[in-house]
This record gives C-alpha cells, structure tokens and sequence, in this order.
C-alpha cells in the first residue's frame, strides 16, 4: 500500500545549521505513528518540514502522492494536513471559539465542526467566550487540538502534546484520540513522554542528532531499545 | 591590521569522528590587501586635502565643507540605525540644536564660532540625554516618527523665540572681523578635521569590544542583555554620540553658511539625505555613508537644478535599494568582490 | 472656553480620521506609513483635478476616489510594501519614505506649491446655532459623525467578522495563521486597501475644510502618529480619544498664541509618552 506520508533523505536547516540528516519516513492511512527523542533531536524541525514551516526540497516530502517540498503551510493546509504546535500558539486576540473557528479558515469538507469539538471538549464550550490564553495549559491544548481538526485534515501532526502538562490531564487529551482516529484520521504525534508514546502509537521512529536511530512497532521495542536509540549509545 | 593565531582541536565539529582529530591552524584576519592599499590612499588623499586652501577654489572649499557636514550626519545616522539598531528620523534635532547653539555662543557669549563648534556639538550630546528618556519609550518604526515630533518640537520652539529671530532666522556676527579667504580656509581644515575625526572615532569604535557588544544589540537585544551587555547603557551611548556627531554637523554647516533658520537647522532632509547616502551606500558598513556621500554629491552637483525631478528621482533610488539591492552599493561590492577598506569583521580563514 | 473644547472635539472627528488609517496598519502588521499624510494629500488633489478636469461634481469626485484608493491600497501593500515588512523597520521607514518624498515631488511638479482646495458651496459654513452664543458649523459636525462611524465600523469589523478575525489572527502570530490556511500577504493587503479608502476620505474632508497644499503631509503623518500613541495601541476608540485630547491641546494652544497651537499638541504627545507610554486607552496586548 502506498503510503500517506512519506520523506525521502530529508535534510532540514536553520540557516547554515543542518537539523536533519537525510530522514526517510513513511505513514500509511490511518496509522498512530509516534516521533520520540532528546531535546533538539529535530522532532519539531521535521514537522516543521512536514508543513512548510522550514523549507523542504521539494520532492522530499511526499503527500497522498504528491511532492509538497517548499510549498507554503496555508497550501499544505488545504491539501489536509494540519499542524497542532509545539506550546499551542494560540492568538492571544482572539476568544477560544474564535480560535477554533481560525482553523476552519482552509474550508475543507469534514466530520469536525464547533458542536463536535464541543462533544468531544465540553469545556471548551463554557469558555468559548473567553480570551483563549487566559485557560489552563491543558484545556489551552485542547483549543489549540480542536483548531487543528477544524480544518478537516487527513494528517494530524501533534508535537509535544503533553509539555509542560501534568499526567492526569495528558491522560485526559489523550482520551480524545480515540474519537480523531475513530473515522481513519492518521495521527503523528512527537513526543517527550516515551511511555505515552509507546502505548497510544501503532509504530514509532527515534530520532537522535537529526538521524532516525530506531523504528518499528510500538509493541515490539523494548525499554533498552529506545534508551540506546534515546541517547545514541 | 591584527592577526592571531589559534589552533583548535576539532573535537566539536560532529562530522569529523573522534579518533580522526587533528590539529587544524586558524587564523583570525581582519585586513587584508585592499585595506592597506586604501589605507596609503587616504593619507595621501589628507595630506592633498590640507594643502587646498593654499591654491584651490574657494567654491570647491564650500563644497566640501557642505558634503562634509552631509557626511558626517550620515556617518552618524548609520551608526544609530546600522549598528545600534535604531533608526532615527529625527537627528535633525541635534543638527539644529549644535548650530543654534554655535550662533548663540558666537553672537551672545563672544566664543570664537570656530572654537563653539565642537561647543554646539557637546550642548547637542548634553541635550540628547534626557531626549533619550522620551525617545526610548518607543520602538521601531514608532521611534522614527517619535524622534521626528521631537525634532519638530525643537523647530516650533526656536521659531517662537525672537531672541535668535524666530522663523526667519539669524546670521551669525560674530566672524564679521575676519577675511574672507582666512575664514573659508579655516572652515575648511575644520570640516577636514571633522571628517578625520568622525571616521576615526566611528571605526576605532566599531572595532572595539564596544563595537562587537554594539552588533550583538543590534542582532538580538534579548540575547544580549543576557550576556551581560547592558542594553540601555550602550544604546544611550550611541544615541548620544550620535548626537554630537549632528550637533558637530551642524554647527559646522552655519559656520559655512553664516545664516541660521529654525527651517533649514531642523530640516528633515537631513535625515531624508542620510537615509539615502546610507541606504545607496550601504547600512552598516563604515565606507557606506562614504560612497553614498560621493555619489550623492554627484548626484547634486549635476540634477539639483531639476528641482523636485531630482527628488522624485532620489526617493525611487531609495526605494528600489531597499528592496532589490539590500545591502546598498558597497555592500554589493564587498559581496561580490570581497572588498573591504575599513576591516571590522573578523574572518575566520583556514590556513591549511 | 466652551468654544475651545467645541472647536477641539469637531477638529478631533477630522484628526480622527487621519488617525484610524495609522492604528489599522500599525496594528495588523506593526508598519509605520511615514506617507500617510502624502496619500491624505493626494487624494485631495485627486479630487481636485477631477473636479477642475473632469468636471465631476464635488460629491461624485469625493466618492469617486475612494475606490481607486481602495485599489492603490492593496496593490502598494500586495506588491511593495510586503517586501519590507520584517523585524528590522527600517525598509519599511525607507520604502514610505521614499514614497512620501516622491508624492510630495510629483504634486509639487503637477500643481505647484499653490493651496487648493474643494468649494461645497456653503456646506462648509452653515452653521446649526446650539444656544444663543454658541454655534458649531455643519460641517465639521458632518466630519465628526463620520469619524464616529467609521471608528465604531473599524472596531466593529474587528471583533465580529471573519475578516477582523483573520487580521488579529495574523497580527498576534504571523506564522500560525499560515498554518490555519491564511495567505498573509493578502491580508495585509485588505488591511492597507481599507485604511486607504480611511485616507481618501480624510483627504476629501481636509480639502473641503479648508485648503491644502503638496507639502501639507509631513504634519497629518505626525497628528496622526500622536492621536494614536496619545490614545494607545490596540483600540480604534482610544485613537479617537487621543485625536481628540491632541486637537483639543492644539486649540488651547492655539487660543494662547497662533505660534504654539501645534507646539502644545507636540508637548502633550512628549508628555504622555514620558508619563504612561502605553497610551490612555491602551488594549492590553503583549
């Protein structure tokens, strides 16, 4: 089957710094794939590189068939994948419902509406009026979830879902995917939290260094595995 | 002018692996051969220079005098807005506030015009430090304009004090005993000597510890701070040599042109000439504000006559600079050819 | 002294005006437009020439300007403006600069150094009597309510539309609302497409009100520049006020002696910005 998402020797900068070193990445439809590593492996940089956030050779990035290196994120956004960003970034402007309805701004087609997020986050609901970085961390990671799916996507990207979250309330975002994979929505998360990672993924890549040093099958990689692949001993 | 060798274990670079570590020999160079070239140029240029009150024009010396003010509010503007990151649309303040302070000097107090130059200057530096307290609540574009209201302030002040004319001016009396040929001569070994000492003090500046703080403000204020630069310090310090630099200017000009208006003193063509001798020139580097003074002189000698032509033209130039040739004429050279006259970067070269 | 602060708050409804363009640019993408006051002039004498040319008649040339400005508007922020916007200010303060210099020049060449101005034909002196020793011209009232409405339409747009959605959006994180599918230059675009039909509109105003001349620009730009620090950042009602408390400070002033009308607008702007730097009225952002 070929795959959703796919990279291909991808190397990534910042400036003349080189981030990622010829990453290969593959997502097939309807996949939980988690990106695990250290601070500054270039987990978020590849994301970034996903999306259009940082320049991509253009057929680097592969997308339902299609070569979207070096496109631009609100076209990438259109095509159907969406971006939820490392510390949420929501407009500080703007209401929480006003958020939400940002992410509605590509217009695509889709299950996922303001009173289907407030299903899923009846929180949300009460606060809808209210100035979006005036709620906690965790229900400010719902906003900035719920404004990733108002725009419909194929591919959800969540980096660092969980930082600077407490357990009980990452338990509690994690508890909603289940409802976003429910319909076949493709997830990949990066994450910090290893132990999370490796229980809501199918598969998993590390990366150390800008280099992938480990993937497979959540269920099948050990502990030691992902402590060497961590850390790169 | 200054090498130093170094010698580095490239144990860091995470493409060579650990067991192949060699000894790598770096040099750190500043000049190279354009700049010593340039070097023996210029002082022959000086040493050419000073002797022109002996056998030359008087017009070409009021020329000269002119660009020379045009060039060091330049110079000074640069070093506010290419170094200190603070661009100004106001340093026309201080280029009035140094020539009114010359003429009130001159005329009230019997100083020497000559001697009150670098008076007016320090006044100008003086006043530019509680100025900064307003200036400096602003940022960015908002700066700019805020700078400008001040300087405006100034025009309208000084406009309404009879005392010194008003808004039709006052000449300067206090040369009327001198020759004319003595007096233009003078006029011009100072402009010479202000020039001389602008360019110095900018480099000797730029290449110092200060200088190297000063981009690092430049470049990222937060950054810097928490290196333990002090911030407001070296931007107040900037502002204020800045300052002197227009004041000097200033009070340079109306000892050329003998006759001060609250308009031509607090002109915001200053500003609008330095903008554009630097951007043309180059932002940022020392000889920009040298180049765009020549070409701007030029430029004034030959279409100044085509009245708001030339301006039209002049502001087009400014803006297709800025958005097509960023880093102005110099820059484009020293990009292209590797041209440098005043060395203030330091080059990292690998010798073998 | 009632007169005073009458007379304050109609040439605060003009000030407005001048101002709002400013607060809708600097806002959305923090440019400062050092030509504002050169495009307020222009587009008076645009009206002007039509008039005079075309023999358009006022009310018609008036209108007619606005959609061209509309036009100029996105078409100078689509493909110029855009170029310059960045953390450094500086191609933006040259790029207006030079445009500012360039509109002032080809006016000057056009129509030389002579005021114009917009005849209404009494419009401009009918006078509604409020008591028997106070009485506010007609026109300036009409300028006034029409700064009223244009600062309630700017806030309006602002909170409730899709449009002031996306620019607070783009304002408060450029790179984000690209991610949610917002093509950041366009929007600039519509910002600066509308704060143009504001100066248009000022522009018409200012020529009816009384002459203009090429070089008048320069000290519209820097009114309202002070209108809107005086009022504050963020908020279109605050860069009401502040026009207002700036013209209100000018006709005191001005009262005192003709020579320090604009010099007392000067001080109380240095004033404030010394004292509460924030502004009056300040929207908390950042």
């Amino acid at each position: 089957m070929r795959a959703l998402l796919s990279t291909h020797s991808l190397n990534s900068y910042y400036g003349d710094a080189q981030v990622l070193f010829g990453v290969d990445f593959e997502l097939a439809q309807g996949e939980l794939v988690a990106i695990i590593g250290a601070n500054g492996a270039g987990k978020s940089t590849f994301l970034k590189a996903l999306t259009g956030m940082v320049t991509a050779p253009n057929d680097a990035v592969q997308f339902k068939g299609r070569k979207i290196g070096g496109l631009p994120p609100s076209d990438i956004v259109r095509l159907g994948m969406a971006l939820v960003p490392e510390g949420r970034r929501l407009f500080p402007s703007l209401t929480v419902e006003e958020n939400l309805l940002m992410g509605s701004t590509a217009q695509r087609a889709g299950p996922w509406d303001l009173q289907r997020l407030y299903e899923l986050f009846p929180i949300l609901k009460d606060k809808r009026r209210v100035p979006a970085t005036s709620l906690s961390g965790g229900q400010q990671q719902m906003v900035a979830l719920g404004r990733a799916l108002m725009s419909n996507p194929e591919v959800l990207l969540c980096d660092e879902l969980s930082l600077g979250l407490a357990p009980i309330v990452i338990r509690e975002i994690y508890k909603a995917m289940p409802s976003i994979t429910a319909e076949g929505m493709t997830v990949v998360i990066v994450e910090q939290d290893v132990a999370t990672a490796k229980q809501v993924s199918n598969r998993l890549y590390c990366l150390q260094e800008g280099r992938v040093s480990l993937q497979g099958n959540s269920s099948e990689i050990s502990r030691e595995e992902i402590s060497q692949a961590y850390f790169g001993i | 002018m200054s090498e130093r060798k170094g010698t580095e274990m490239a144990t860091n670079m995470t493409q060579v692996p650990l067991r192949q570590a060699k000894e790598l020999e770096f040099t750190v160079v500043r000049a190279d051969h354009s700049a010593k070239v340039a070097l023996v140029v210029a002082v022959a240029a000086l040493v050419f220079s000073a002797s022109i009150p002996f056998w030359g024009n008087s017009s070409w010396m009021r020329d000269f005098v002119e660009i020379a003010c045009y060039l060091i509010f330049a110079m000074m503007w640069n070093l506010m807005a290419g170094y200190g990151g603070m661009v100004s649309v106001g340093q026309q303040a201080f280029f009035g506030i140094g020539g009114y302070a010359m003429v009130i000097l001159g005329n009230f107090a019997g100083v020497n015009p000559f001697v009150a130059i670098p008076l007016g200057a320090l006044v100008a530096a003086i006043v530019a430090i509680p100025l900064s307290c307003v200036a400096f609540r602003l940022q960015g574009g908002y700066f700019a304009i805020g700078t400008w209201v001040i300087s405006e302030t100034f025009r309208l002040s000084f406009a309404n004090v009879t005392a010194v004319g008003g808004g039709s001016g006052t000449t300067l009396t206090a040369l009327h005993g001198i020759g004319k040929a003595a007096r233009e001569g003078a006029t011009y070994w100072i402009a010479l000597a202000c020039v001389v000492a602008s360019i110095t003090l900018v480099y000797v500046f730029l290449r110092s510890k200060r200088g190297l703080a000063l981009l690092a403000v430049r470049d990222n204020e937060v950054a810097a701070e928490s290196q333990g630069i002090p911030v407001r310090r070296m931007k107040l310090a900037v502002y204020t040599v800045s300052a002197f630099g227009a004041g000097l200017a200033g009070a340079l000009y109306f000892v050329g042109n003998l006759r001060i208006s609250p308009d031509a003193a607090f002109s915001v063509n200053w500003t609008a000439f330095a903008i554009f001798m630097v951007v043309i020139g180059g932002l940022g580097r020392v000889e920009g504000p040298i180049i765009g003074a020549l070409l701007f002189w030029a430029l004034n000698k030959f279409f100044s006559d085509f009245g708001s032509w030339y301006l039209i033209g002049l502001g087009a130039m400014a803006i297709l600079a800025t958005l097509f040739f960023k880093q102005g004429l110099w820059g484009y050279v020293q990009t292209h050819w590797g041209w440098r006259l005043f060395p203030i970067e330091r080059r990292l070269v690998k010798l073998r | 002294m009632l007169d005073t602060l009458i007379q304050g708050a109609l040439l605060g409804g003009l000030y407005t005006l001048f101002a709002l363009s400013q607060s809708l640019m600097f806002g959305v993408m923090r440019l400062a437009n050092t030509a504002q006051g050169d495009f307020v002039i222009l587009a008076a004498f645009a009206a002007i020439w039509s008039i005079a040319t075309l023999g358009l008649s006022a009310p018609i040339a008036s209108l007619a300007v606005l959609p061209i400005a509309l036009a100029l508007g996105y078409g100078l922020q689509r493909y110029v403006l855009n170029r310059t916007l960045g953390r450094d200010p500086l191609p933006s303060l040259v790029v207006t600069f030079g445009m500012s210099i360039m509109v002032q020049n080809i006016l000057l060449e056009l129509f030389s150094a002579d005021p114009r101005s917009i005849e209404t034909s009494g419009l401009s002196t009918d006078a509604l009597a409020l008591s028997d020793t106070v009485s506010v011209g007609v026109f300036p009232l009409m300028i006034l309510a029409l700064a009223i409405a244009a600062t309630g339409g700017l806030q309006w747009l602002f909170l409730h539309t899709a449009v002031g959605r996306s620019f607070r959006a783009v304002s408060d994180d450029r790179e984000v609302a690209e991610l949610m599918g917002l093509h950041a230059g366009k929007t600039y675009a519509l910002a600066t497409a509308i704060a143009f039909v504001l100066i248009a509109l000022a522009g018409v105003m200012q020529a009816m009100r009384t002459t203009v001349s090429p070089t008048d620009g320069t000290l519209l730009l820097l009114f309202a520049f002070e209108a809107v620090i005086i009022g504050g950042l963020g908020s279109f009602w605050g860069t009401l006020a502040g026009a207002m408390i700036l013209a209100l400070a000018q006709q005191i002033g001005f009262r005192a002696d003709p020579g320090w009308g604009i010099w007392l607008g000067h001080i109380v702007f240095l004033v404030v910005l010394v004292v509460r730097p924030q502004g009056l009225f300040p929207k908390t952002r950042e």
